[in-house]
């Protein structure tokens, strides 16, 4: 493992919760870097994160939950790190499961989903409709991917650096990534694992998927599954840039040395 | 003499249609006006030449399934449309769905440039704290401060 560990922490809003998270993460990560993506937080999120000692890097206003994935993804990279551990502010998932996590990684997986199915001490109270469509996503991502998974809704994941290679492609979505996600990745050829994560319920805020929303989000995985047979990059192909500027950097790095 | 000859012409441009007289003036005034207006605003930059294709094209067809009514009829037939003023109705409507559809697709790839570029600017921004504070270690600052 040649370059750092990265814990990614995409927050919006979450001044309030984010500070033990990162205490957590300073106590079961104590190596890593730990990057907040601050997705156009209007309550100091920032703030406390930078006071705690982490690389923060600030939308100057919200872009979604994938898009500050993305973001974190993007940064990992150019600082050359091997291993990324993401989880949410909200103190959902325990950062003493960080190191289970990374050594599924480490045992040779490029993607490991913290699941909160594995062990039922870990099983927070969902309510059914939440669950059942749990249920149905990771129905489908084992029948698709032939890996076993439980919790493909999870945002508690670990990424190597041929996940993040994959997961900065413009193909990767603004709002959230998930079963349609995992698909790409295992017929891109990454190893999927998961592992059991400790996860709790939230402490107050309002959780992402809610309503109307939670209508869109069903309706947007149900056609992105349909789709992902016969889809095309995207025509904006932001990966090309990304691919463009990899080369400058190699270029530079070759006259420097 | 004039207003005679003004009558005939008019009476010729009414001969066996299947609007009247007002729809198709009304038709080809609208039209007309479209056409003025769009060009206008390209010809004050407030129009890019690319979006103005299908405004222009819109206001062209329109105006010629208006004046000319053996077009419409065509039109009407190739559709199995039954009333005139329906098929000029449903030609402007098939072009505003065109040119929906065409806004929807260009907002999805400004959506993805303007992601790709906030995400661009969020990392550079660190950067540049970062090698700032390299510098004059007491000089790193909260980017929120910074916003206009």
């Amino acid at each position: 493992m040649s370059g750092p560990t990265v814990i990614l922490i995409p927050a919006c809003n979450e001044a309030e919760r984010i500070g033990p998270v990162l205490d957590g993460i300073r106590e079961h990560a104590p190596g890593a870097v730990t990057v907040v993506v601050d997705d156009g937080s209007r309550d100091g999120t920032a703030w406390v994160a930078r006071e705690r000692g982490a690389v923060v890097l600030s939308h100057p206003f919200n872009l979604g939950y994938g898009a500050a994935l993305q973001t974190g993804y993007h940064y990992a990279r150019r600082r050359g790190a091997d291993r990324l551990v993401q989880l949410d502010a909200d103190g959902q998932h325990d950062p003493a499961s960080i190191p289970d996590l990374l050594a599924a990684l480490d045992a040779g997986a490029d993607l490991v989903l913290g699941s909160r199915f594995l062990r039922p001490e870990d099983t927070p109270r969902t309510s059914m409709l939440r669950r059942s469509a749990s249920r149905m996503f990771a129905w489908i991502v084992t029948w698709w991917t032939h890996v076993e998974v439980t919790d493909p809704t999870s945002g508690f994941q670990a990424l190597g650096s041929r996940a993040l290679e994959l997961l900065v492609l413009d193909m990767f979505p603004d709002d959230y990534p998930d079963a349609d996600m995992l698909i790409t990745a295992a017929r891109a050829g990454l190893k999927l694992d998961e592992v059991p994560a400790r996860m709790h319920e939230r402490v107050g805020g309002v959780s992402m998927h809610r309503g109307s929303r939670a209508a869109y989000y069903m309706f947007k995985m149900l056609l992105n599954l349909a789709l992902l047979p016969v889809r095309r990059p995207s025509p904006f192909r932001g990966g090309r840039a990304v691919a463009a500027e990899r080369a400058t950097q190699r270029g530079q790095t070759a006259r420097a040395g | 003499m004039m207003l005679a000859a003004l009558a005939s012409s008019l009476e010729g441009l009414f001969a066996d249609d299947g609007l009247r007289p007002r729809q198709k003036v009304a038709a080809i005034i609208f039209s007309v006006t479209l056409l003025v207006v769009v060009v206008e605003l390209v010809r004050r930059r407030k129009l890019r030449e690319e979006y103005s294709v299908l405004w222009i094209v819109t206001a062209i067809g329109l105006l010629l399934l208006a004046w000319q009514y053996r077009l419409l009829t065509v039109f009407q037939q190739l559709f199995g449309i039954v009333e005139p003023q329906f098929a000029l109705f449903f030609g402007a409507l098939l072009f505003l769905v065109l040119i929906a559809l065409q806004f929807s697709v260009r907002l999805s790839k400004l959506t993805y440039r303007n992601k790709f570029l906030t995400q661009r600017v969020a990392l550079l921004h660190q950067e540049i704290e970062e090698l700032r504070s390299r510098i004059e270690p007491d000089s790193a600052s909260d980017p929120r401060e910074e916003e206009p």
